[in-house]
């Protein structure tokens, strides 16, 4: 019971890390609240006893990525004064439905945590184990994610490198 | 063959990188791999299989062909060629070709990569590299029209990449695995089990978003008209048919099957489709979206057929899936040619360009006949073949919404061919000439295989459709 308070906290804390992290004007914060978001992910994770998922989930997406993040940020122009004062007015009116969120996710947890049997038991001539499953058929997939990686720096490249002789605007 | 046709394009992206060559080289190549793609599915000794060998002995990949894949392979090269061709036509710049060629192949391969999937999750990550490529060749223009499609592409369709990866946990809870096989055996066992009917229900939505069907279809006008040329002959030939509609076929065909309730969805949605696509592209006065509105009509009918629940219904869409990727290719090139001649696309400024664009009008019209579904052209025995499927399967009101709505398809096209390529010469177009062979060229191989998959449609639906479906 104490355990699905602590769910529930955490469930409450990703949620609202997330809408913050989603209506902030500066994306330095917004960067920093994700990792943090990731840290209680990893929490999670623990919780619910998938240490291999959570120690991939602490070294990549809070470390590695934010990481990238920052480095990437540190490249951009902040916003003036005057625009920051402006979005922040604009951010509150975002944030306002917040708590409401949350409730309805606590309660919609809470209820699913009361109906254990809600989840199918797997006979034995189906199921594999978690192990199984997720790494030892997952080669094809590494090959995907390069892909995607390769595609992100062209993406970059494309949209972003100033070429000159590219035009651009209307 | 599996193999290869994933790995050999990303080794030509390094290799065309590393050093950087120029923009024409990476060109040339991609053209190359579509050609070898496409002969591959015929002819695998022609290198894809000693390829497929030789990584077989370092890599344990989980993929498999079927008849379906290949159907998909073929479709993907043809349009993966002539969009590549479309975009040249438009690139004025080296780097810009360059970029788009190399974006294409890896495209490429996350189309073969996902037609080969026989694990839900390596679909969905292979789903992410189509989307990851589109959402950048739709913005590669960086005009604010091409950037805001893009960006709607981008949000409604992380919208269903959240849907598809919470339905692929509720899976992997029940099935304690992500491969096909295995989820398909436990779904059979709890058919009825809440979480996995929320699996199934989110894992549907979140495809028929990617598709762009009626009330999802938010995103798709916008991407089509604003995207490059060349890219919107790629997003509405292969791109949203594999990540929407083939992912959709995999998963009823070899998942979940067609139980009442899916095939009511499938029904609704797809008549839904049909007719307010129809209905919305009969009102629209640039080119491009009226070929955008037509394609959700279209995918319309291949949903509707699947919605017959039945092994001919699946071949009627797999039928209508390919001609659609070759017609609808065909139009946006010749949307292509009249943009780059006259450098604009509302039908309401044009008038008798066929005087001038005579391949142009000759190939669009019969691209358009073959769309409403007029014989002897392909559509009419794809579409023929989705109301015989309807029928067969007691579906008669659909069968006959589907012919009914052939008619407004008739209709939007014959007024876009009337306005633009018809009639009297617009005296501002005196000028014009017809567009550059590369893309008449094109839409005239594309016109033949329209024609001729209509001649010679026994052999189609005996070779390739019928048997990918287990239909003897």
């Amino acid at each position: 019971m104490d355990l699905m308070y602590i769910h529930i906290l955490l469930l409450g804390l990703i949620i609202s890390f997330s809408v913050i992290a989603a209506v902030n004007t500066r994306i330095i914060k917004a960067a920093i609240l994700l990792a943090f978001i990731s840290l209680l992910t990893t929490l999670v994770l623990f919780l619910l006893k998938m240490p291999l998922a959570a120690i991939f989930e602490l070294s990549v997406c809070a470390g590695l990525i934010t990481v990238i993040f920052i480095s990437v940020i540190s490249l951009t122009n902040p916003l003036t004064r005057e625009e920051r004062a402006e979005e922040k007015t604009k951010m509150f009116k975002r944030v306002v439905f917040l708590p409401v969120i949350v409730l309805v996710c606590g309660a919609a947890f809470y209820m699913l945590e009361k109906s254990v049997d809600f989840i199918p038991v797997v006979s034995d001539a189906v199921s594999v184990s978690a192990e199984t499953g997720m790494w030892n058929t997952r080669q094809i997939d590494l090959a995907g994610q390069i892909i995607i990686i390769l595609t992100g720096v062209f993406g970059v490249i494309a949209l972003f490198k100033d070429n000159k002789d590219d035009g651009g605007g209307k | 063959m599996t193999v290869s046709l994933i790995f050999v394009p990303l080794i030509l992206v390094i290799m065309l990188n590393i050093p950087r060559l120029s923009g024409k080289t990476a060109y040339y190549t991609a053209l190359a791999f579509f050609v070898w793609q496409f002969f591959s599915v015929f002819f695998p000794f022609l290198g894809s299989q000693q390829i497929a060998d030789l990584i077989g002995k370092f890599f344990t990949l989980n993929v498999y062909a079927d008849g379906i894949s290949k159907i998909m392979i073929i479709s993907a090269a043809i349009v993966g060629f002539v969009s590549l061709i479309t975009s040249k036509v438009f690139s004025k710049y080296d780097s810009r070709l360059f970029s788009l060629s190399n974006l294409m192949l890896l495209a490429a391969a996350g189309i073969n990569g996902l037609v080969f999937a026989k694990d839900i999750f390596t679909m969905y990550v292979f789903i992410e590299v189509i989307a990851a490529a589109s959402y950048i060749l739709i913005s590669m223009d960086k005009k604010e029209g091409a950037l805001e499609g893009g960006f709607k592409y981008l949000i409604i369709s992380s919208i269903a990449t959240v849907m598809m990866l919470f339905s692929i946990a509720l899976f992997f809870l029940v099935a304690g695995s992500t491969g096909l096989t295995e989820i398909s055996a436990v779904l059979n066992d709890f058919s009825g089990n809440t979480i996995v009917l929320a699996a199934i229900m989110l894992f549907i939505t979140a495809l028929l978003i990617k598709g762009g069907l009626i009330p999802f279809h938010a995103w798709l006008s916008g991407a089509y008209a604003e995207a490059p040329a060349g890219v919107s002959v790629f997003l509405g030939g292969i791109v949203t048919k594999t990540t929407g509609i083939f992912v959709l076929i995999r998963f009823l065909y070899s998942v979940a099957g067609f139980s009442g309730n899916i095939k009511a969805v499938l029904l609704i949605v797809g008549a839904l489709s049909i007719v307010i696509g129809a209905l919305i592209a009969v009102t629209q006065k640039d080119f491009k979206r009226v070929l955008a509105y037509s394609s959700i009509s279209q995918v319309g009918y291949i949903v509707l057929a699947l919605g017959a629940g039945t092994a001919f219904g699946i071949a009627a869409a797999l039928f209508h899936v390919f001609n659609h990727a070759i017609f609808k290719s065909l139009l946006f090139i010749n949307s292509a040619s009249v943009e780059k001649q006259t450098g604009r696309l509302d039908v309401d400024s044009f008038g008798g360009l066929g005087y001038k664009m005579p391949v142009t009008s000759g190939t669009t019209a019969i691209a358009f006949l073959s769309a409403a579904g007029i014989p002897p052209f392909s559509g009419f025995w794809s579409k023929l073949l989705i109301v015989l499927a309807l029928w067969s399967a007691n579906c008669k009101g659909f069968a006959v919404l589907a012919v009914l709505a052939s008619l407004f398809t008739m209709a939007y096209f014959l007024t876009l061919q009337k306005k633009v390529f018809f009639g009297e010469l617009n005296p501002k177009l005196e000028g014009i000439n017809e567009a550059p062979l590369s893309l008449t060229l094109s839409a005239m191989v594309l016109c033949a295989l329209t024609i001729g998959v209509g001649l010679f449609f026994p052999y189609v639906i005996k070779i390739l459709i019928f048997p990918a479906v287990g239909i003897i």
